[in-house]
């Protein structure tokens, strides 16, 4: 075993550092999942009836589907059945009283949890420069930064405030973008989704900070459901991160969100993730399932959405950002690094469905497999009969380390318009020797030549992500592959 | 739906039959195989596009049409100009001929006398009554149906069930086939099910070339079946092509399984111009170190034609190298799919495997649907694929019309030009000729049309297809 072996090893058997579990007394409903849970749900979120009626609607169809065909089984993943009754829907941190004055009103142990990730939520670290809304278990707990926001007309807060003091934006657009009928796990959200974030972007506005949402689940058995819906409204822009983690432990957490953006004539979103969900042990004990639903609809002229997401947790990964290129003179974008070491499980990719002319999308992937990982690209570039001169450009590499992952490419090509153009490329390789040993000739170490070439590997993604999250990015691609590189 | 149940139900109906004439244990060997082949197609049916392998062939059509095998025993004749009109010109090689998938003997080359020592060709049916057990009938047992599965592949297991003629080729070992075999089944009868079945022995370090072709007496619905077998032997070498021109209206089915041992050699090269439905399922199987192959393909279609390729490279074992190079031309409403797919499976290191997909649209009616899979288990890979769709360049365009030639010509030259890539990879020379000549003339046909104009000024009608 030469150097380079045993840093891939020590990159594979890197500790979760996001692993720890902070005690706060809990409001959490019993598991099991029937419609009295989803109209409690509703109460304690005190939701006016369209949004209980929808829920109601989602979970019915759910619940056929559930007898019907069950959970989709045409992805590259295998694992246990999911007990649906078994999961707690609905777990929050407790709250004195009603209501948050202000942030001094959050659990200190809260703060505590969010400053342990990371991410400032006190009023000294406002600094930063990126306004957050920070989302424990089933509730967001604090979001930064709203007033500012406010008085650019901008609205960003949790899902439940939108619900109750934006109703008719809210009525508007949910499940305009994925119904509630879309897939099983679509459908599951729409009936149980907790909380999320919610963000308006006026006409013409230029969001001056990125905006932010922080994931963390706490409550052992329970599953996060959260929602996100984004609406750009004419010629605004705006750039939204998303982060996320979660304690380790033993068992499988299931993890179903949804994602809805909307941009209209000539706005930009541009959607940034970093998905480092707890991934399960070395022996695949425990760890999170990543079953997501993102996608994004450019319905005005010009409308740009970006995707940019950096995968390196959960057990298993199960996600598609999706651009629907419905008006014309639109664009779409996918960048995507995942990561599968030790024996998680990838299949994530994009769809890119051209319905406007002069629609034009890039697709650009990259999978590193390590240890006993499975990555797979999954991938649809579908462009319609009226879409006439429209472009595609995709593009997904797969690097393997160690002789026991696996890399694996789905691309769909659909093309009905003989004016358009669709371009797929995809390699697959190992590190050369020969990389390795220019790099060590040059004095790098095994372990720096190898992190060397992974962040070369991925460059192009990473140029695409918000500065702060590309080092962040950077830094958690060395942390999970330690030990894997050989 | 019904009819398509009912069509399947006729399929299990002609089968009992068979089976109380004591049909299938002819030879008996095979009995067990047909019994095991038609218990899988009576449990799976016709797939539907609900089948991940079928998900943009739509098989209805063929489903609902009542074909039926030829039902007389008498052997097929064929007059004197016909043969004459099947040969290729130049081509003097040992031919079979096969009338609606039975052997026409006399419209065949006498193949005796032709070919070398350890080169032995003859209709599948006269070898399958060769003594069970024994020499020949040894290496048929030992080879016939155990290569193309019929698991996973209803249409193979459709023709397994019911094979009874078709085309032997055997090359002993260090052999070298000094001329192509050609093998020409004639579609004749309107309504027909013609599942004719080829199989080619190539033994250690022998060679041989096979060319396949297909030709329509009659322009009619009619349905073949057909399943190649090639069985490669240790540093053998087999180059294989199909060239397809059937009916406009016809359907067709093929299955060709390649299985490569140590060192041995396939090509193919399959080019597509026929057929209303056509669909091909290839499968090179690397069962040794060492291991090439090259699988080529070229279809140019029109009208509602539609064609399917799917091509799976299994790197079973290390070392192995695999090309693959697919091309389409499609005009008028034609649909293309094709699905590459390449396995690396575990521990098969150094494996070099490309394959690359093209498709140039010429009317705006066109669909294309691609799928090209990496499947990989091992690190020490070199994999690579690459697909593209879209219409010719403008600038190659222009660049020809300064040189003075108009607008038409410029388009067909720069198609030929595009198809031509796989056709010069043709070795035998008058083959290749010949499929020149006929692309030459279709790419013409297609865009001397006085109604084409740039495909950017086409209005787009088709919103709610």
């Amino acid at each position: 075993m030469n150097t380079t072996d045993r840093t891939i090893e020590a990159l594979a058997n890197r500790e979760y550092k996001w692993g720890f579990v902070t005690d706060v007394a809990a409001d959490t409903i019993p598991p099991g999942l029937d419609e009295d849970v989803i109209r409690l749900i509703s109460a304690k979120k005190s939701e006016p009836d369209f949004m209980l009626e929808w829920r109601l609607r989602a979970y019915r169809h759910w619940s056929k589907l559930e007898r019907s065909a069950g959970e989709p089984k045409w992805a590259n993943v295998s694992y246990p059945p999911i007990d649906y009754q078994k999961i707690v829907y609905y777990s929050a941190p407790r709250r004195e009283g009603s209501g948050l004055a202000s942030l001094d009103d959050v659990d200190p142990k809260l703060i505590e949890t969010f400053d342990k990730l990371g991410i400032p939520l006190a009023e000294q670290k406002r600094l930063a420069g990126v306004a957050v809304d920070a989302v424990f278990d089933s509730v967001s707990v604090a979001t930064t930064f709203k007033e500012k926001l406010a008085e650019l007309g901008i609205i960003f807060c949790s899902f439940s405030e939108a619900v109750r003091n934006h109703p008719e934006l809210v009525q508007k657009y949910l499940g305009s973008v994925v119904p509630y009928t879309d897939n099983f796990y679509a459908a599951l959200n729409s009936a149980v989704f907790s909380d999320g974030s919610f963000c308006y972007i006026p006409k013409g506005v230029r969001c001056p900070m990125e905006l932010s949402t922080y994931f963390r689940i706490n409550t052992a058995g329970s599953g996060q459901f959260e929602r996100t819906l984004i609406v750009a409204d004419e010629g605004s822009s705006v750039s939204y991160l998303e982060g996320c983690t979660a304690p380790r432990r033993d068992e499988n957490q299931l993890h179903a969100a949804v994602v809805e953006l909307i941009a209209l004539e000539g706005a930009q979103i541009k959607y940034s993730t970093v998905q480092n969900w707890y991934a399960g042990d070395a022996d695949g004990r425990g760890g999170i399932f990543n079953f997501v639903t993102k996608r994004g609809k450019c319905a005005g002229r010009r409308a740009r959405i970006s995707w940019t997401q950096v995968e390196t947790g959960s057990a298993i990964t199960w996600k598609y950002p999706s651009v629907i290129l419905q008006a014309d003179d639109t664009v779409g974008e996918f960048y995507s690094v995942a990561l599968t070491a030790n024996r998680q499980q990838a299949d994530t990719g994009t769809k890119m469905i051209h319905v406007g002319k002069n629609t034009r999308s890039t697709i650009i992937s990259k999978g590193i497999s390590a240890g006993r990982g499975n990555n797979t690209y999954r991938g649809l570039v579908k462009i319609l009969p009226r879409a006439s001169h429209a472009r595609n450009y995709t593009q997904c590499d797969s690097l393997l380390l160690g002789d026991r992952c696996g890399a694996h490419t789905f691309p769909y090509i659909e093309v009905a318009n003989a004016s358009s153009t669709a371009e797929h490329e995809a390699s697959t390789s190992k590190i050369s020797d020969e990389q390795l040993f220019y790099c060590k000739q040059r004095g790098l170490s095994g372990e720096n030549a190898v992190s060397l070439i992974i962040n070369g590997f991925c460059k192009e993604v990473f140029k695409n992500l918000p500065m702060e999250f590309a080092v962040e990015a950077q830094k958690l691609l060395g942390v999970s592959l330690e030990g894997s590189i050989g | 739906m019904a009819t398509a149940v009912s069509t399947r139900a006729r399929y299990l109906a002609d089968f009992a039959t068979r089976e109380r004439e004591g049909a299938l244990e002819r030879p008996s060997w095979l009995g067990p195989l047909r019994r095991a082949a038609i218990s899988t197609f009576a449990e799976a049916g016709f797939p539907t596009t609900r089948e991940e392998d079928w998900r943009y062939t739509n098989l209805a059509p063929l489903a609902q049409m009542p074909f039926t095998p030829v039902q007389t025993h008498e052997p097929p004749e064929l007059s004197g100009t016909t043969v004459a009109r099947l040969g290729i010109e130049g081509a003097d090689w040992p031919r079979l001929v096969f009338v609606d998938g039975r052997y026409a003997r006399r419209a065949s080359t006498p193949t005796r006398q032709t070919l070398a020592d350890g080169v032995r060709i003859s209709s599948l049916a006269d070898a399958m009554q060769a003594d069970a057990g024994h020499g020949d009938g040894a290496r048929l047992e030992r080879h016939l149906a155990r290569h193309a599965k019929p698991d996973g592949n209803v249409f193979a297991a459709l023709n397994t069930a019911f094979v009874e003629d078709g085309a032997l080729v055997e090359v002993r070992a260090d052999t070298a086939a000094s001329q192509p075999i050609e093998l020409v089944f004639v579609a004749r009868t309107p309504g027909v099910l013609a599942q004719p079945r080829i199989l080619v022995i190539a033994e250690r370090g022998s060679r041989v070339t096979i060319v396949e072709r297909y030709v329509a007496l009659v322009d009619d619905a009619y349905f073949t079946n057909v399943v190649t077998e090639v069985a490669i032997g240790p540093g053998a070498s087999v180059d294989h092509y199909v060239v397809q021109e059937q009916s406009v209206r016809a359907f067709h089915v093929a299955t060709l399984h390649a299985a490569i041992e140590r060192d041995g050699s396939f090509s193919t090269c399959g080019v597509t111009l026929g057929g209303r439905l056509a669909r091909t399922t290839l499968t090179a199987e690397f069962r040794g170190e060492g291991g090439a192959a090259a699988l080529r393909g070229l279809y140019v279609i029109e009208g509602t034609q539609h064609v399917d390729h799917h091509v799976t490279v299994d790197h079973a074992v290390p070392r192995c190298t695999s090309r693959q190079l697919y091309k389409g031309v499609l005009d008028g409403s034609a649909r293309a799919v094709f699905n590459g797919r390449i396995v690396v499976r575990p521990d098969a290191q150094k494996t070099d495997a490309n394959q690359t997909n093209k498709h140039l649209l010429l009317s705006d009616g066109v669909e294309v649907d691609t799928k090209p899979q990496l499947e990989i288990f091992a690190d020490d890979v070199k994999c690579t694929h690459g697909a593209a769709e879209g219409q010719l360049a403008p600038e190659p365009l222009f660049y020809l019309r300064s040189r003075g030639l108009a607008e038409p010509a410029a388009r067909a030259l720069l198609t030929y030009g595009f198809a031509r890539e796989v056709v010069e990879r043709i070795a035998p020379v008058p083959l290749q000729a010949y499929v020149d000549r006929q692309l030459r003339a279709l790419t013409e046909r297609l865009l001397q049309r006085s109604d084409r104009t740039a495909v950017e000024a086409a209005p787009s009608t088709k919103e709610n297809r």
